[in-house]
């Protein structure tokens, strides 16, 4: 398998991001069962920089761990649209240029036409689905919760990973940004 | 602000649970969900739920050491029983296919026989798979985790991730801490008492300085591994691999029958359900 060392540092390390914001930085936002969670946006941006493998597996190992730790059991069914939105954001990376710090308005929207898609596909379709088929609550209640859970996410990833995308962009050398004189 | 530092680790022990290999208690703990994730028969779900509380008590783990979570689960169980009540009070009657009304809160809240076995079942599978979960998480050596996700066939450099990530933890979460101190110094307010908009702009605070270092991290930690040739080879050995014993043999077995049995128990008669009102 070609994975590079740094995609495998990126998973590790960003799995552990993922798992202290979830934790900790997040707050309610007055809807129950809601909050504005910084956790799913640096998913997002991880998932831009380092690709979809990076972001299905941050996705992944980050929820995993959160639900263990906190519940002592884990909600597959959530579990697996963490990965899915992971990976579909990171579908993006070769379409959104953050290394070369050619950063502009287009790579933005890129951005959150994948993640807007991502959210909805995930949250509002895949995360019920997977509900009924393995818990079999009822429809209205887990579509309910799916959409909620992914307008919240959806919004968030909006404003703060855009914040990340383009703090981070500003920190990368431009190409071609040597001039001689 | 939430600064709560109460998570779940492995507390190491010698008992037989604890003797066993990391794989091993992998193994037991995927097949464990796996059967209670399909099955919605009452039977099998109490049977798992029992055998999982003697496994409990024959790891020597004290109640008090896991209060928190077990409080926290039960929290949550408990409000997702209500919404499912609240949002489909005839989602048992559906299932089942009878209705045996009680009595009713008004014409739409009725309360049935089936409804409350339904309920019951819900929690009851949620709550099955904790006592396996809990176990799984405090008595497996972190650092021998990831060698047992490479045993049963996960890609090493996967499970080398996965390592990385419970080695991170406590940094990242130290880091956590030192940051979101300075910026309380600084005035960041995360508190209900601040407005929304100085809260979110707060989040951005604290997240930023903690990704940027993290991703520092990233870079000097993965041209180390490059440094010393990770991943150049197709096959890695473990530090703390421990080979197979006989009771890890037993157990893999033993579980695999059980879960064999108790799916072809949960899918016999077509249905997930055990329905106690068919007429006979």
């Amino acid at each position: 398998m070609k994975i590079n060392t740094r995609t495998i540092v990126a998973i590790g390390i960003g799995s552990a991001v993922f798992y202290v914001l979830n934790r900790f930085v997040s707050i309610p936002s007055g809807i129950p069962n809601t909050s504005i969670n910084t956790a799913y946006a640096f998913l997002a941006f991880m998932s831009t920089v380092f690709g979809p493998l990076a972001g299905a597996l941050i996705g992944f190992i980050g929820h995993t761990l959160t639900d263990a730790t906190m519940y002592g059991s884990v909600w597959w069914s959530w579990v697996v649209v963490s990965a899915f939105v992971g990976c579909a954001v990171g579908l993006c990376q070769n379409k959104v240029n953050v290394e070369d710090g050619d950063f502009n308005s287009k790579d933005l929207l890129f951005f959150n036409l994948y993640q807007i898609a991502a959210n909805i596909i995930g949250w509002g379709v895949l995360a019920p689905v997977l509900d009924i088929l393995i818990y079999k609550e009822p429809a209205d209640k887990v579509f309910l919760q799916g959409l909620t859970a992914g307008a919240a996410n959806l919004i968030t990833v909006a404003i703060l990973g855009s914040v990340f995308l383009t703090l981070y962009a500003k920190t990368r050398t431009s190409a071609g940004s040597l001039s001689k004189e | 602000m939430a600064t709560s530092t109460k998570i779940l680790s492995y507390i190491p022990r010698e008992t037989p649970v604890h003797r066993l290999c990391g794989a091993t208690k992998l193994i037991v703990f995927l097949v464990w969900t796996i059967v209670c994730m399909l099955s919605y028969n009452t039977f099998v779900l109490l049977g798992a739920l029992v055998f999982g509380i003697i496994v409990f008590r024959l790891a020597k783990i004290k109640v008090s050491e896991v209060r928190f979570v077990l409080i926290t689960i039960l929290v949550f169980l408990t409000l997702n029983t209500i919404a499912i009540y609240i949002f489909s009070p005839e989602e048992g009657v559906k299932i089942y296919g009878t209705r045996h009304e009680l009595f009713r809160f008004s014409s739409r809240y009725t309360v049935t026989q089936e409804q409350l076995f339904y309920l019951f079942n819900v929690m009851l599978k949620y709550f099955t798979v904790v006592p396996i979960a809990l176990l799984f998480i405090v008595t497996t050596d972190p650092s021998e985790f990831a060698s047992s996700l490479n045993r049963i066939g996960v890609p090493y450099k996967i499970s080398y991730a996965v390592a990385i990530t419970l080695r991170y933890l406590a940094d990242v979460q130290s880091d956590y801490v030192e940051i979101s101190q300075a910026q309380q110094a600084r005035g960041v307010d995360l508190s209900r008492k601040a407005p929304l908009k100085k809260r979110i702009s707060g989040l951005i605070g604290i997240a930023v300085p903690l990704i940027f270092s993290s991703l520092d991290h990233i870079d000097l930690v993965s041209n180390a591994m490059d440094l010393r040739g990770f991943g150049k080879n197709n096959k890695r050995t473990w530090y703390s691999e421990r080979p197979f014993s006989r009771a890890d043999y037993i157990v893999i077995a033993v579980t695999i029958i059980a879960g064999a049995m108790a799916l072809y128990v949960t899918f016999r008669n077509g249905s997930r359900f055990y329905n106690p009102f068919l007429p006979k």
